[in-house]
């Protein structure tokens, strides 16, 4: 177990910056996310704390020492990767035990820890098969048992769910949650999926543009986005925005219902909703349509949950209620946000 | 109904040229070169008559056709040791960004793209006897050897027999590397960059990776680039061809060169088309084995 920190961590290409001064401390034992769109340098940061890459500038520091110049394998660390990598010419047991054998582990011991890290994932009967041999699931737990058999100080793990199809990813991503915290093994993670990070993280740090834009629990990154780009990229669908009174306001589609659906003692806003178009998709209505007092311009969505009955008309406008709280405000220039003040 | 609208057909029609040329170019002779191999045809009456193995006899009976094909072996399995690693060397080096390394891959290049016959003959004046650049070196730099009384003299590169092999060797180790660089690196780049990272990750060295990830995984293709050289080397006379023409005294001959110059020159036909046939099952034998080791060793 081991503190990962990046100060003031910086990785220009020639043409581009991709990771742009970034200070992120984990915790210990901690389950880090580093969640954003293709291209926002998370996969650059990662590769940079296992080694892969040469930062321009900035320190990296792995379990309180400075790690910089340090070649990968001495840096205690294990990655997984979103092929897995695993070597296509050797069984399966072969490339658990490649780490032990690079590490000059006695031969003895080797076939000991391959086997514990064989039947904790469960793939004690596929240790004499090649990796072509295996379904998806079965290398991504193969690459999992490679990384953790050295017992690495830090995980770094670059988006291993997304070559599973949507069914196993839901299962992969449970044992994984489970398999992290029985080990207590301090863990990066890099995904563009909210839905992995939302699950999976103990806290998010949302990247763009090399960047880190939010740092904290999936819940406060979700409810209480740091500006508009956090709160436009999670969610989904995402946040609405309009201009109102020179600030940009946002509110999520599923937090406005129809009026009289809020029971709360707590302070509402009244507005009027046209509803230009509806979408069933079984356990929740999305409505497409526009705020007609206040934004008449700007396409709305509204996410109402299967427990709301209330019949909607294309068409039609009705009066829908959202909490006072739930609106967010944000500077029109800088997108951050900024206190909230009336509509 | 058009052609085009029945694969079949146009599978047929679209495969028709190579056949009707390989068929043409290379199956016309060499059947023809059966015939004669067990005929008595010369270059003077190729009306000949059937005389069974006696040819092949014949040749076995030869000094220099025994001599000629240990040559042969000596030669291509030296020059393609030599290739192999040399290319493994210098693809895995070419995959590495640096500096120049445009420059360096022109140079190499450059012998697969100069004509054969240029370079030999440029070989040919690098080795010669008086005008050698590598005796000028080593008399005028290094003080080893030199004309003069009293000094060592400097070495005929294709007047003494070993020296004449090893010039062969070197010059065909010239000539068949780019082949071999260029193959080989394509398989080293088809080997993706994930795992070399997870080597890395894993804590392997230069060397590990290099004898248990990347040589292993690239083995397929390298067999492909050694098969290639092989037959090259088996079938090819043209570095012997250019510098020695055999000699001296029949030390440099290979069984191509031989057959060519028992046929052509010689006028020999028959003896000529039994010396050429004979490496045939040898060769053929090799590339079957080759293929199915590329085959059994595939493994993406």
């Amino acid at each position: 177990m081991a503190i990962v920190e990046t100060k003031q961590l910086r990785k220009v290409f020639t043409d581009h910056i991709a990771v742009d001064g970034v200070d992120l401390a984990t915790r210990e034992g901690e389950f880090l996310v580093l969640l954003g769109p293709s291209g926002c340098g998370k996969t650059t940061l990662l590769r940079m704390i296992a080694g892969l890459e040469k930062q321009t500038s900035g320190d990296i520091v792995i379990g309180g020492s400075v790690v910089n110049d340090l070649p990968p394998r001495e840096r205690k660390i294990a990655m997984v990767f979103q092929s897995y990598a695993l070597y296509p010419h050797l069984t399966v047991a072969k490339n658990i035990a490649f780490p032990l054998k690079a590490g000059g582990t006695p031969s003895d011991q080797i076939e000991k820890r391959v086997q514990t890290a064989a039947s904790m994932f469960g793939i004690e009967r596929l240790l004499h098969r090649k990796p072509r041999q295996l379904s998806g699931g079965e290398r991504q737990r193969v690459a999992l048992a490679r990384a953790m058999v050295r017992e690495p100080a830090v995980f770094l793990l670059d988006e291993p769910l997304s070559n599973l199809d949507a069914k196993l990813r839901t299962s992969a991503r449970d044992e994984l949650q489970q398999f992290q915290r029985r080990l207590g093994t301090t863990t990066i993670y890099v995904t563009h999926d909210q839905v992995e990070a939302m699950g999976l993280g103990h806290r998010i740090a949302v990247m763009s543009k090399g960047k880190v834009r939010q740092l904290g629990p999936p819940q406060e990154v979700y409810n209480d986005p740091a500006d508009t780009f956090v709160a436009g990229f999670l969610g989904s669908p995402p946040m609405n925005f309009f201009e109102r009174n020179g600030a940009t306001v946002g509110f999520r589609p599923e937090q406005i219902l129809p009026k009289g659906q809020y029971s709360s003692q707590e302070p509402l806003v009244h507005l009027w909703y046209r509803v230009d178009r509806v979408e069933n998709l079984g356990a929740d209505r999305l409505l497409y349509g526009v705020l007609r007092d206040l934004a008449p311009d700007v396409k709305m969505i509204v996410n109402l949950p299967f427990t709301v009955h209330q019949p909607v008309t294309e068409g039609q406008a009705y009066e829908f209620s959202i909490k006072q709280s739930d609106l967010k405000f944000f500077d029109k220039e800088t997108g951050l946000r900024v206190a909230p003040r009336p509509l | 109904m058009r052609v085009a609208d029945s694969e079949n057909a146009l599978a047929r029609f679209l495969i028709a040229p190579a056949l009707i040329y390989i068929g043409a170019v290379i199956g016309v002779p060499f059947v023809l070169s059966l015939w004669f191999a067990v005929s008595d045809v010369t270059v003077s009456s190729t009306a000949g008559h059937f005389v069974g193995l006696s040819n092949f006899r014949l040749a076995l009976e030869d000094p220099s056709f025994s001599r000629a094909l240990r040559n042969t072996f000596l030669f291509a399995i030296a020059s393609q040791l030599v290739v192999i690693v040399l290319a493994t060397v210098l693809a895995v080096a070419l995959q590495k960004d640096f500096r120049g390394k445009w420059v360096v891959r022109l140079l190499i290049l450059l012998p697969w793209v100069a004509p054969v016959s240029l370079g030999s003959i440029g070989w040919l004046w690098i080795l010669d006897s008086i005008y050698s650049v590598i005796n000028y070196g080593m008399d005028h730099w290094l003080h080893m050897c030199g004309p003069e009384p009293g000094k060592t003299p400097c070495p005929v590169w294709l007047g003494q027999p070993a020296l004449a092999m090893s010039s062969i060797i070197i010059v065909q180790v010239w000539r068949t590397l780019p082949l071999a660089t260029v193959i080989n690196l394509g398989g080293l780049t088809s080997i993706p960059q994930d795992i070399h990272d997870a080597a890395q990750i894993d804590g392997a060295g230069f060397f590990r990776t290099l004898f248990q990830i990347t040589l292993p995984l690239v083995l397929p293709i390298l067999l492909v680039a050694v098969l290639f050289g092989f037959v090259f080397a088996f079938t090819d006379m043209i570095v012997v061809w250019v510098l020695t023409r055999g000699g001296p005294y029949d030390m440099t001959q290979v069984l191509a060169s031989l057959a060519f110059f028992k046929g052509i020159d010689g006028g020999d036909l028959a003896g000529a088309s039994a010396i050429a046939l004979f490496l045939f099952p040898v060769l053929a034998a090799a590339a079957i084995l080759l293929l199915r080791l590329a085959r059994r060793s595939e493994v993406v």
